[in-house]
């Protein structure tokens, strides 16, 4: 009775405890196991090194992937950041309608990135969207085709990303703004500083945390991103909007290449991780600190 | 020294041209978030002919609810067509329990996790929080097997357990989040007037827990609903979730593409969330920014 | 109504030792205030008392059974937190019965009890609400009262008053002290606020670092500190300790060969022959212009600095680059800069080895 009463709280987290471990931790080494064999449809257990991890980065279809999720990933954190840091700051100067516009520039947040995708796909179609749109009113020989123009395609994935992602982040440096001391803007202003240069000067430099967390999720949502590539492009035309999620599936589940989607999840989980640890890591220094 | 008079006047007037540029960019970019949704809207209720003649953001002609109905019942004649009601139903059968037993688990583990401290609680922790961030690409082939081996691959409740597990690292980081900072005197009075480790829970904290809770569950909410990896990897057929199903839609009309059935069909997909998100988008927000802010 | 016995307690927190070698003995009726700086160890020996924290060796008597292992409700005890610590989805009512219920005490007497406690809390008004539509005080009372309708053994406080306002605070410690008048139960409570432990305790315990520096009367406590922190931590402002030393009954001050007080009339614990080096102590209270007995010492200084605090004044001395406090009735005009003749109370000194820091 003792015992129990003392170890309960271990024993209600236990299950949740063990399936973390199980399905979270104990997959990923599955999935690294996997990655070291010859797996291609079913899964081999027999150890064979490091090939599939040549394989995979002398695939130039894998190149492409990384390719574009490099380009995506700059921009859409660019992007992203740098509207939603103007919106928050614009929206930070006591605008009556603010509540109001604040639900428009985040609404795009509570949608999949299949609705997205969809609506973005219509949008962007060349030979009905804006493209056609352009050309009624007058500019005649406007063209929009980046939507099956390979090399351009994964533009429009940043098109559609920053659209549904920015309002997030203008809302996490907004909540950032807002909890900047007041004093300190007023003793800026009886400084003799002007609104830009409290902003640049002294609050953003203040706002280096939030900064912080707005990339790491914009990172991780960019290494995952799956489906808003899927709905809008498909990875196409042909794979020249690849990216290593869809590569993985792709190969995982139609190629029969077990044993190389592993090695390009891993490729991928080792990525996230490299981002994450650091970043988890000073924020629990961070809050030791405080306590 | 400049004159009281005209300096008075001069900000003034910048204060004023401030403002309006202000109102102006903010303006753009809210046409920028509404263009889209406005477009979605329009599309769905234009028929094919409308929208071949006229332009991406022109008033329909007449409300046309055609393209409505073939998105959600289908247009009943042929076999492999794809329409929303099953797969909205899907969803709906997926996301009750997969959101309640994950917010139900996460609730109680964040309240053992802080007001119930031990040896090691803290190394527990962390290992829920980088359970947030793994890409879930390294664990989709062990679970299908998984899923497989358990009998319930292509099913609902595959779903479930899938939505459960991996929900569970976020529910219980918020809920860790909400409970430490309730005071933990309140768990040692409770101690001291004889109520154990449940009864705590249930008579004084779980009262407390409503902002919290509504927050969690309009984030698996959202989460689940809007899933289309696990559904994709995990599903076929008439099993999918609506996600699936909508994208199913959109890329298989086969000849013709019906643009404003799919703009319906979107618009339905994303109407739940939607939804949440305009009737209670306080605790949306605070979601989003609890996951985003850990720790 | 019990006694409380602790027997060389020890607490560690991972490596950190938090108590070290606790002893306490409190008899029936007590009120011992544990009083210490922040992190001396205070809060977690309530804790332990309590059983709300478990002991690492040691032992704790309630009423001369070991309670070491025993839950917090079973130890039949009562903890009012710094907080108040009211549950907050729950009316004034349901806090204070909650541990009745958990108890499974008939309704009759539960009923009962709340009358009673309610009324001598002045709380019948504010039974039907929530927490958060209380005052500070009236939390302040609600969790008293919660503590009382137990009638537990022991009443623990634990810096009860600590987030009320100064005139609130002065008043809920007066009420604290007639409710242990009339109730007479055994109580310990946990402050840092030396005013509060000088008032209410019939016992004080100082802690630091873990360890019990001095357990006795307020008065000895402010009269006989028995090392050299509880006679800087007692007493605003704290007690003049001027470096010095000891030799053949004489203290001579560090710096000044020439002026010897004589110690003819102290009572030393101790023999000392030798020569040493020790700390004078004297409370500025005890530093007088006129010669107030014929045990005082006579000493010109120079007044350097005036603090106004409405019906005193505490004025600093250069005492050979040491600095003498004195503490003198607002009415008395000193003018600053300027040489004055001082009498020191030597009835009212203390003696500290410069080493061990402890009494002589």
């Amino acid at each position: 009775m003792f015992w129990l009463k003392r170890n309960l709280p271990r024993l209600v987290i236990a299950p949740s405890f063990g399936v973390l471990i199980w399905f979270v931790y104990g997959f990923i080494l599955w999935t690294i196991y996997i990655s070291f064999t010859k797996s291609k449809l079913l899964p081999k257990y027999e150890f064979w090194g490091i090939d599939q991890y040549f394989r995979l980065w002398s695939m130039p279809r894998w190149h492409v992937a990384v390719e574009n999720l490099f380009i995506f990933t700059v921009l859409f954190i660019i992007l992203c950041v740098f509207i939603g840091i103007i919106l928050a700051i614009l929206l930070d100067q006591k605008i009556r309608a603010e509540g109001f516009l604040r639900t428009i520039y985040l609404y795009p947040m509570a949608l999949s990135f299949i609705v997205t995708g969809t609506a973005w796909k219509w949008i962007l179609n060349p030979s009905l969207g804006l493209e056609k749109f352009a050309i009624d009113i007058g500019f005649e020989t406007f063209t929009f085709d980046w939507l099956v123009t390979p090399g351009m395609s994964i533009y429009t994935i940043v098109i559609a990303g920053v659209w549904q992602s920015s309002g997030f982040i203008m809302a996490i440096f907004l909540a950032g703004l807002r909890s900047v001391d007041d004093e300190i803007i007023k003793a800026a202003k009886i400084d003799g500083a002007g609104l830009i240069a409290v902003y640049l000067k002294i609050i953003l430099p203040m706002m280096r945390p939030v900064f912080m967390s707005a990339i790491v999720i914009l990172l991780h949502l960019a290494i995952k991103s799956y489906d808003l590539v899927i709905a809008l492009t498909a990875g196409g035309p042909g794979i020249s909007s690849d990216m290593p999620a869809v590569f993985m599936t792709q190969m995982a589940f139609h190629r029969s290449e077990i044993g190389l989607a592993s090695a390009s999840a891993i490729m991928m989980f080792l990525t996230v991780s490299a981002i994450v640890v650091p970043y988890l890591y000073s924020e629990l220094k961070r809050e030791d600190q405080r306590n | 020294m400049q004159n009281y008079q005209e300096l008075e006047k001069s900000s003034n007037t910048k204060k004023i041209i401030y403002r309006w540029i202000l109102f102006i960019i903010l303006g753009i970019f809210a046409l920028y978030y509404i263009t889209p949704l406005y477009v979605m809207i329009v599309t769905s209720f234009k028929t094919m002919e409308e929208i071949r003649q006229g332009n991406l953001f022109a008033f329909p002609n007449s409300i046309n609810l055609e393209s409505w109905n073939v998105a959600w019942n289908g247009q009943g004649f042929s076999a492999g067509d794809v329409y929303l009601k099953t797969y909205f139903w899907n969803s709906v059968k997926l996301v009750v329990p997969a959101v309640i037993i994950s917010t139900i688990m996460g609730a109680i583990n964040g309240y053992a996790l802080t007001k119930w401290r031990f040896k090691g609680d803290s190394w527990v922790f962390l290992l829920f929080l980088f359970g947030t961030f793994i890409p879930y690409q390294a664990i989709l082939l062990p679970m299908s097997r998984t899923l497989g081996t358990i009998g319930i691959s292509n099913s609902i409740y595959g779903l479930i357990l899938v939505h459960v597990v991996y929900g569970l690292c976020f529910t219980t980081l918020f809920c860790r989040n909400y409970y430490i900072s309730i005071s933990d005197e309140i768990v040692k009075a409770a101690r001291i007037d004889g109520a154990g480790f449940f009864k705590i829970f249930f008579k004084i904290i779980l009262p407390i827990s409503a902002p919290i809770l509504v927050v969690t569950v309009i984030w698996q909410f959202t989460q689940v609903w809007n899933d289309f990896l696990f559904g994709a990897t995990f599903t076929f057929g008439k099993e999918a979730p609506i996600q699936v199903a909508l994208n199913n839609m959109v890329l298989t009309s086969s000849s013709v593409k019906r643009y404003n059935v799919d703009m319906a069909a979107a618009i339905i997909a994303g109407f739940p969330t939607l939804i949440v998100y305009v009737l209670a988008g306080k605790y949306f927000i605070r979601g989003l920014t609890a996951g985003s802010v850990k720790g | 109504m019990a006694t409380l016995k602790i027997n060389e307690l020890n607490k560690n927190f991972g490596i950190t030792e938090v108590l070290k070698g606790i002893n306490l003995d409190i008899n029936d009726g007590d009120f011992l205030v544990l009083l210490g700086p922040s992190g001396c160890g205070k809060s977690t020996l309530l804790n332990t008392i309590s059983g709300l924290e478990t002991i690492n060796s040691g032992e704790i008597l309630i009423d001369n059974h070991v309670v070491n292992n025993m839950e917090p409700s079973d130890r039949d005890i009562a903890l009012v937190f710094q907080s108040y610590a009211l549950y907050p989805a729950m009316t004034v009512k349901k806090n204070v019965t909650f541990g009745l219920e958990q108890r499974k005490t008939p309704k009759e007497k539960i009923a009962q009890a709340l009358e009673e406690v309610s009324n001598l809390l002045q709380i019948n008004e504010l039974l039907e609400r929530k927490p958060s539509q209380l005052s500070g005080g009236q939390r302040q009372r609600v969790a008293m009262g919660r503590a009382l309708v137990r009638d537990p053994k022991i009443f623990l406080f634990d810096e009860p008053l600590s987030n009320l306002d100064a005139k609130l605070r002065v008043e809920m410690r007066r009420e604290i002290k007639k409710l242990h008048k009339r109730l007479k139960t055994t109580i310990v409570y946990v402050t840092h606020d030396q005013t509060e432990a000088m008032s209410l305790g019939t016992n004080i315990a100082i802690m630091d670092q873990g360890k019990i520096q001095q357990c006795d009367t307020p008065k000895n406590i402010y009269n006989k500190p028995e090392n050299m922190f509880v006679a800087d931590f007692i007493g605003s402002p704290s007690m003049n300790l001027i470096e010095g030393i000891l030799k053949d009954k004489y203290f001579m001050p560090k710096g000044s060969k020439d002026i010897k007080i004589p110690l003819n009339e102290y009572a030393f614990k101790v023999n000392i022959n030798e020569e040493r080096p020790v700390y004078l102590g004297i409370r500025p209270e005890h530093v007088y212009f006129e010669k107030v007995n014929s045990n005082c010492f006579e000493i010109n200084l120079r007044s350097e600095l005036v603090e106004y605090t409405g019906h005193e004044q505490i004025i600093t001395f250069d005492y050979s680059n040491q600095q003498l406090l004195g503490k003198f009735s607002s009415t008395i005009d000193i003018q600053m800069d300027k040489d004055c003749n001082l009498n020191l109370d030597l009835n009212q000194i203390s003696l500290f080895d410069k080493d061990t820091r402890g009494r002589i």
